[in-house]
């Protein structure tokens, strides 16, 4: 009683302040000192991960050029029904917004954006911005027209109307193979310039095979560095390794002397007669060269946390199970390789987001066979500079692969991986 | 050689080497009995283990051959010797169920579900895990991991069951309580049972026959009580309980008994001839240490020595006393806690007596 | 003593940037590799020696990503950059680069023609943009592939009858659509009316489809030469630098195809919120004057961007073969110019159309 331990009453520490504050207290000191030591990598991590993801992110939905470069044809628009080509006010205030974007010179970004929404309207800006600087004074209308014929179109001014709204949902549909028709209804692109779906679906595809070639060669071998003396394992363990020593150019000029059709592995299959000279096999710049030079790189990946996870299965369960009647097959199915699952599942995962991401292994060796869905982000941030569609494809991978992720967790449960 | 009936494990001439240039089995030479609860007892490396795996076809014999139930097993592969064994570490699958760890032997023989499901049930209770069907090795105690793994062994109804220092996880009451369990499973279930060990009490409790390894060869293949009592060598004696050891020159030999002149002077001493060469050679006497009298007169015993007491030691139940006797200062005396003991002081001068049969002169 | 240390040293490191703020270093930023050599050459050293202005060089693989995103994040640390038409008209629309007045800010010709009249006709195409050098886009195929039989035209590329084998070409929808029209029979003025129509896009891919299973895709500009030395390919689309450097210095077995050349500009760009605009304007005019531009031609097969410096060609810095036949301004009527306004209209729906159709 003396300590008052009965309910409800506050229990004191020996100086008579509560217990819990003053294990608060000295508490507080090992909070702080956990906070410092994790700090650095957090900051790190913020700038060099979660800003650039949430900006790339927010880029996929902002839609500021046409409200922000053209303020009054935006307000003008405002009440525009859509039905019939805007009144005089409407070209009037698109006068002055050219005019005022051809002196900043920044009118060529409305051009540009909307000319993601249809081909040619980025010349019609640029082009009447430059011829707007000569304008005096009305009726604009007829003037505007003069300008550039796309003016009398219909659908040019439902497409401005459209993107004067802050945010777009533009840059998705583009990456899931939609559009907005001439009336503004989502449609199906037609099929010549579908590919963001199909690209995913290969993208996924590949990365799965690869995935599966990678656990079938690398199981043999991580079993083979597990169980042999470590001074044999540990020089297998360098030509496992060796693909993350080498550079990449490289590596690519090594795949290319070795599998090209007059290189070193045809010209062995002549020799020994499985193939003629006459029908070399095409071994790269296709689907088979992405996938053997992209198992290469990442086989690694599935054997060390393999090998870790087999490092940590004593002989004796295998002895076990022997002894236990089962023949060495079924002790093997039965017993060793369940044990191993957590390191496919780690292996796999690694191997797989890894393969998703990758872009100029493909590029190089992939040929047409090799593109893939990063390829196309890498495009449109470095060449076409249509960062929000690059964002927009990002945002739907990202979104996959924690899909994906999740779905794992629910089969597999992520605290049964195990990287080492 | 005939085969017995009752002969169910026949090793005949094992040997055994890994690496082509040492043998760590020189010749081994065992039978065991059906229903026979035998013990090899050994130092590690002493190659008790070895020989256990080659009985469980872990491990190939490099000569000789093992014989089961008549039969040579050299050739077949342990998955089809239907001999039980208990691991070290029990080896219980982690991903797998008390039960399925259970039903695992049973299913790769073929057995019906419903049969499965008796046989573990049976195999759980006679162990005491009734209601741990559904628990995973990990969430199990030691103690509990090592009935599961004994049952396991069991559960498929082995004739011979193989254990290879099932205990030596566990803490000392545990294996001890454990110890008693195995053996009545054993006495129970009327199973030939090959247990290796390296702890001589745990040898004792539950054997019929210990087989006592040292350097590749069986010192001793014996009883228990016959072990202690009489063991053949000196490093039986040494090994299996507790010893006084004395060393001397065989000055005669009468009969069983030969008298025996102590290094340093200390006196002629009149012993058991167990295990000596002749007159001349030297010997190492033995002597278990509850078999000395403290304070007798001399001629009250065939023996007596004079010794300084060194060490008292209060154990409870009886007082541990270390004696410096003839050159020997780790001479052991153990003076029981009975009514008017003899109360020893450290630095007293005191007599020590022994009969000649409880001592046993043995190899130098 | 360890104060006046301290401050002594703290002088000593102010003196420094005073120096440092005196001599500006431009940041230069180009292609790398031969390219970036011979402007060194021709431009960087002898401007360094005349004004004492250091020049730092520095490499990018091309494109506006970069470049974008130093304007966005108000943080332009390059002062000139060297571009091609295409970027320099993207940018310039974007306001990324600063417009530039041909005959205030450059040097005119020798004769005192101005330097809007002195660059080749057709060249400034952006106010952003002082054009350097033309280079082109070609075939050239391995001339031992088929015998005596030499292709002439670009319908031979085409051919897979007479010219079997595989053609290397770059991935992308530029040049390729223009090539395939130009073999099915295309005026080279038409190209791009043809191309404007749906049936023209219809028709380029039509005929691109050909040749398709025999196509091996290029991404980096070093495979295609590649490719041919090692006869995996037949034909190889590149750029004439390259070309001219397997043939005259590797002495590869290849000729050109000047038939169907894709003709464009390289040249300088001033990104508009620059931190040294004043100085490197006296850089792009010097560098960009007659004689500069000539002496470029001495290190690298690219024909200088001005009508009066083309007489001045001579001879190559080291392997002293006569360059003029080697550039592609020479075989000019034999090739065509981008239309960089239709492919600024058009890349976007071309390149993914580009894109389907290869995943067919």
């Amino acid at each position: 009683m003396a300590n008052g331990n009965t309910q409800g009453e506050v229990v004191l520490a020996a100086d008579g302040t509560p217990l819990k504050e003053s294990l608060n207290k000295a508490m507080r000191k090992n909070r702080i000192r956990a906070l410092l030591l994790v700090a650095p990598l957090f900051i790190f991590i913020l700038f060099s991960f979660l800003i650039p993801i949430f900006d790339m992110t927010f880029r996929s939905v902002d839609n500021w050029q046409v409200g922000t470069l053209m303020p009054n044809t935006s307000l003008a628009l405002k009440d525009w029904d859509g039905k019939a080509i805007p009144e005089e006010a409407v070209f009037e205030a698109l006068i002055a917004d050219l005019k005022a974007g051809a002196i900043t010179r920044e009118i060529g970004k409305v051009g540009t954006r909307l000319n993601y929404e249809k081909s040619g309207m980025r010349s019609m800006i640029t082009s009447s911005a430059r011829k707007s600087k000569k304008v005096k004074e009305g009726p604009y209308k007829p003037i505007v027209f003069k300008m550039h014929k796309k003016w009398k179109d219909l659908e040019t001014w439902t497409v401005i109307k459209r993107n004067t709204s802050a945010y777009t949902i533009g840059y998705y549909l583009n990456a899931v193979d939609l559009k907005f028709d001439k009336s503004g209804e989502i449609v199906r692109q037609p099929e010549n310039r579908q590919i963001y779906g199909k690209l995913f679906l290969r993208t996924f595809a590949i990365s799965m095979a690869i995935t599966i070639i990678c656990i079938i060669l690398a199981y043999p071998i991580s079993y083979l560095l597990a169980t042999m003396p470590l001074r044999y394992s540990n020089l297998l363990m360098i030509f496992v390794l060796l693909p993350f020593w080498t550079s990449l150019l490289v590596r690519t000029t090594a795949w290319i002397a070795m599998l090209q059709s007059q290189g070193v592995l045809n010209d062995l299959f002549v020799f020994f007669g499985f193939i003629d000279d006459a029908n070399r096999l095409q071994l790269i710049y296709n689907l088979t060269g992405t996938i053997i030079a992209m198992t290469h790189i990442l086989l690694p990946f599935m054997v060390l946390p393999l090998y870790s996870v087999m490092k940590t299965i004593p002989p004796t369960y295998m002895r076990a199970a022997l002894s236990l009647g089962a023949n060495p097959f079924v002790a093997f199915v039965r017993v060793y390789m369940p044990q191993t699952l957590s390191g496919i599942g780690a292996g796999s995962i690694l191997v797989f987001i890894l393969s998703i991401g990758y872009y100029i292994t493909p590029a190089l060796v992939g040929g047409t066979g090799g593109t893939l869905i990063s390829n196309q982000i890498a495009y449109h941030m470095q060449s076409s500079l249509n960062w929000g569609l690059a964002g927009a494809l990002g945002a739907l991978l990202l979104g996959s692969v924690l899909a994906l992720y999740t779905l794992y967790n629910k089969i597999v449960g992520i605290d049964n991986m195990k990287l080492g | 050689m005939s085969e017995s009936p009752d002969i169910l494990v026949k090793f005949e001439s094992v040997q055994k080497s890994y690496d082509g240039e040492i043998l760590v089995v020189k010749d081994f030479n065992l039978d065991v009995a059906k229903g026979e609860f035998v013990t090899m007892l050994g130092p590690s490396g002493s190659g008790k283990t070895t020989c256990l795996m080659m009985l469980a076809g872990f491990e190939p014999a490099t000569h000789g051959e093992i014989y089961l139930d008549g039969v040579p097993i050299n050739n077949v592969p342990p998955h089809k010797r239907g001999i039980g064994m208990v691991f070290q570490n029990y080896a219980l699958f982690p991903h797998m169920t008390v039960a399925e760890n259970l039903a695992f032997p049973l299913e790769v023989r073929g057995l019906g579900k419903s049969e499965i499901n008796d046989k573990v049930k049976k195999a759980l209770d006679m162990v005491r895990l009734g209601g741990f069907e559904d628990r995973r090795p990990a969430q199990l105690s030691g103690g509990q991991q090592q009935r599961v793994a004994v049952s396991r062994a069991l559960v498929f109804g082995p004739k011979l069951v193989l254990m290879d220092e099932p205990l030596g996880a566990l803490d000392k009451n545990l294996r001890e309580e454990m110890q008693y369990e195995i053996k009545h499973i054993h006495e129970e279930l009327d199973v030939t049972m090959v247990y290796v060990t390296h702890d001589q009490v745990e040898a004792l409790t539950m054997s019929n026959r210990i087989a006592v390894f040292e350097d590749g060869i069986v010192q001793q293949l014996a009883a228990p009580a016959e072990l202690y009592e009489k063991p053949d060598n000196a490093f039986v004696a040494g090994f299996i309980g507790e010893n006084n050891r004395l060393f001397g020159e065989v000055k005669s030999i009468d009969g069983d008994f030969c008298q025996v002149e102590l290094e340093g002077g200390s006196g002629m001493i009149k012993a058991l001839c167990v295990n000596i060469g002749g007159v001349g050679t030297r010997t190492t006497l033995s002597l278990r240490p509850e078999r000395v009298i403290i304070g007798g007169t001399p001629g009250s015993s065939t023996n007596t020595l004079q010794g300084t007491v060194e060490e008292l030691i209060y154990l409870g139940d009886h007082i541990r006393s270390r004696v410096s006797l003839s050159g020997n200062s780790d001479f052991i005396v153990k003076v029981p806690n009975s009514h008017g003991h003899v109360h020893l002081k450290e630095g007293e001068v005191t007599s020590l007596g022994w009969e000649a049969e409880d001592c046993r002169a043995l190899d130098a | 003593m360890k104060k006046m240390l301290k401050y002594s040293t703290f002088a000593i490191s102010m003196l420094g940037m005073v120096s440092a703020a005196q001599a500006v270093d431009l940041n230069v930023v180009s292609w790398g590799g031969a390219y970036t050599a011979s402007q060194m050459n021709a431009y960087y050293k002898p401007y360094t020696k005349k004004t004492g202005v250091k020049i730092n060089s520095i490499d990018y693989s091309g494109g506006l990503a970069e470049m974008r995103a130093q304007s966005e994040a108000k943080n332009v640390t390059w002062d000139l950059v060297d571009v091609v038409l295409a970027d320099a008209i993207k940018g310039c629309d974007e306001g990324m680069f600063r417009p530039i007045d041909m005959d205030k800010e450059m040097a005119a010709a020798p004769d005192g023609t101005p330097a809007s009249k002195d660059f080749l006709k057709g060249t400034l195409l952006s106010e952003c943009f002082v054009p350097q050098i033309i280079y082109s886009t070609a075939f050239a195929y391995r001339a031992d592939a088929w015998g005596g039989k030499k292709p002439t035209k670009m319908a031979d590329v085409f051919d897979l009858k007479n010219f079997p084998g595989k053609r290397a070409l770059q991935k992308k929808a530029i040049n390729n659509l223009e090539w395939a029209l130009i073999a099915d029979g295309v005026p080279l003025s038409k190209v791009y009316d043809v191309l404007d129509t749906d049936v023209g896009k219809d028709r380029a891919f039509k005929k691109l489809a050909t040749i398709k299973k025999d196509v091996i895709w290029w991404t980096e500009g070093a495979i295609p030469p590649q490719l041919l030395a090692d006869e995996e390919a037949v034909f190889g689309t590149g750029y004439n630098g390259r070309w001219f450097s397997a043939i005259n210095e590797e002495k590869q077995p290849f000729a050109m195809l000047w038939d169907g050349q894709v003709l464009d500009i390289d040249g300088w760009a001033v990104p508009a919120k620059g931190k040294n605009v004043a100085e490197v304007m006296k850089f792009v005019k010097f560098a960009t004057d007659t004689q500069r531009l000539a002496d470029q031609a001495k290190y690298i097969s690219y024909g200088p961007a001005r009508l009066s410096s083309g007489p001045m060609v001579s001879k190559h810095a080291t392997l002293g073969i006569d360059m003029g036949p080697h550039m592609p301004t020479k075989y000019a009527d034999q090739g065509f110019m981008t239309d960089f306004a239709w492919w600024a209209d058009n890349g976007d729906e071309m390149n993914e159309r580009f894109a389907a159709w290869l995943l067919q």
